[in-house]
């Protein structure tokens, strides 16, 4: 597809999150749920499966057109951008990748068309960034897989109807896909939480949950290597674009608010400490979409540095994030502290990308373990 | 460039280790050796197809396909005569 036809199917999910999903936020977290309605509307227009190709119902967007549409879905619901994340990046991506034709067939078209909803089930009560070290089991019986053990904070677990879960058993660590529906599965949404309310987060019980040989996705024992890397990969490629969203938003909220609010007989933006604040804000926004701008041309390309670089506008993009978002609460003042400005809500959700997806500390780990080979200089001798 | 010096300059390019800790050989188990991690397993999935024009299949899976200079070299040659 033309970039001119990708833009304007950008421009189109701005003019729909302005319409269907801004004016809304508030309410689908007091809900703490997704209302059905918009996931269907999300779905016919494509957004489930936009970087699918053609042949499975997709969009077919690249991956910086993609980032673009996840940017505008971002800003107006944190949410709502959290279904891309999961259904299309986690475990459509995976999908796409290292499902076999049959996989594919049986499950992209149902996905796309929000018939099927998947998400990616990892982390577990007591593993988080260990993600080597699950402790759900696989045994094998005849031509069939028994899972038992437990998942937490899966983001959509409580609404999918796909879970692509990830094991560890006698050859290895092994990702299935598990189907609502098999005895044996259970969810139960996950209250109380800072951030994230609408994004039907779950806790996972699999009880002796038996699953057909068919539903592993790569081969035995390569789940970790291939399916969690390949997952991950895009899914901190969609938190990087999450987090230039919400750095946007804030910022814009941030401009109209000192432009609005006078203090002192005049409008606070004219205070040269709120244009220091406003200064640094844009110049991190920009930054942060440049480096994302970066990994998606990249990631286009093929390129092998499409890893890292989509690494580091992950780490940089949520640190930012929650940088500018605590800046527009301040510039807000009192305001900002309030559920009717929507920087209330940015600040809680700028928090959850600096954890999920990777930690920002796993992040500077990877960073840094690239930086010490990239950028040493064997000293001269003297 | 020659198919194993291709395959040991990507290797070089992807150590989690620094380049004077990395000496290893042709048969050498890069893996075992800790001289790269699984992110590269997935990269270097990514590379072969991108640089040789092969499709790795599910059933290629297997890290005993990439663990050394010598099986990515055998790898990629049999991939190419069986697309041949």
């Amino acid at each position: 597809m033309d970039n001119t036809s990708q833009q304007k199917i950008v421009d189109e999910a701005r003019e729909f999150a302005d319409r269907e999903i801004r004016p809304f936020a508030a309410q689908f977290e007091a809900n703490e749920a997704l209302p059905r309605e918009l996931i269907d509307k999300m779905a016919q227009r494509g957004y489930l499966a936009a970087t699918f190709p053609a042949e499975y119902d997709g969009l077919g967007l690249d991956p910086i057109y993609y980032g673009l549409l996840t940017e505008e879905i971002g800003k107006a619901d944190a949410s709502t951008r959290g279904l891309l994340t999961v259904h299309t990046s986690l475990a459509g991506e995976a999908l796409l990748r290292w499902g076999n034709k049959e996989q594919k067939e049986k499950w992209l078209r149902p996905m796309a068309q929000g018939k099927k909803l998947a998400c990616f089930a990892l982390t577990e009560p007591e593993v988080g960034t260990d993600a080597k070290n699950v402790k759900t089991s696989y045994r094998k019986e005849g031509n069939k897989y028994i899972i038992n053990g437990a998942k937490k904070w899966i983001t959509f677990g409580n609404a999918a109807d796909l879970f692509l879960t990830v094991t560890t058993g006698e050859k290895g660590i092994t990702a299935f896909i598990i189907e609502r529906g098999m005895p044996g599965l259970k969810t139960t949404p996950i209250k109380g939480l800072l951030a994230g309310k609408a994004s039907h987060i779950a806790e996972i019980q699999l009880d002796n949950v038996e699953v057909p040989a068919e539903n592993i996705v790569g081969k035995e024992g390569s789940g970790f290597t291939y399916i969690v890397n390949t997952a991950l990969d895009h899914g901190r490629y969609s938190i990087a674009w999450a987090g230039v969203a919400i750095a946007q938003e804030a910022l814009e909220a941030m401009i109209t608010y000192s432009r609005q609010r006078s203090q002192f007989g005049k409008k606070i933006h004219t205070h040269q400490l709120i244009q220091g604040i406003i200064g640094d804000a844009v110049t991190k926004v920009h930054a942060g979409r440049a480096l994302c701008l970066r990994a998606g041309q990249l990631r286009k390309n093929n390129d092998g540095n499409a890893v890292i670089e989509t690494t580091i506008a992950k780490y940089f993009t949520s640190k930012i994030a929650m940088e500018v978002a605590i800046d527009a609460v301040q510039v807000h003042g009192g305001n900002g502290c309030y559920n009717k400005y929507p920087v209330e809500r940015l600040f809680r959700e700028a928090k959850i990308l600096e954890i999920i997806e990777g930690t920002s500390q796993v992040q500077q780990e990877i960073i840094s373990s690239y930086g010490l080979r990239a950028y040493f200089k064997p000293p001269a001798k003297i | 460039m020659e198919l194993k010096e291709q395959i040991r300059k990507f290797i070089e390019s992807n150590l989690v280790v620094f380049e004077d800790e990395a000496a290893f050989n042709d048969s050498d188990n890069i893996f075992e050796m800790g001289f790269v991690n699984s992110l590269f397993a997935m990269k270097l999935v990514n590379y072969i197809e991108e640089n040789f024009s092969i499709q790795v299949a599910n059933d290629d899976l297997e890290i005993s396909n990439f663990n050394s200079v010598n099986r990515i070299a055998e790898f990629i040659e049999k991939k190419r005569s069986a697309a041949a």
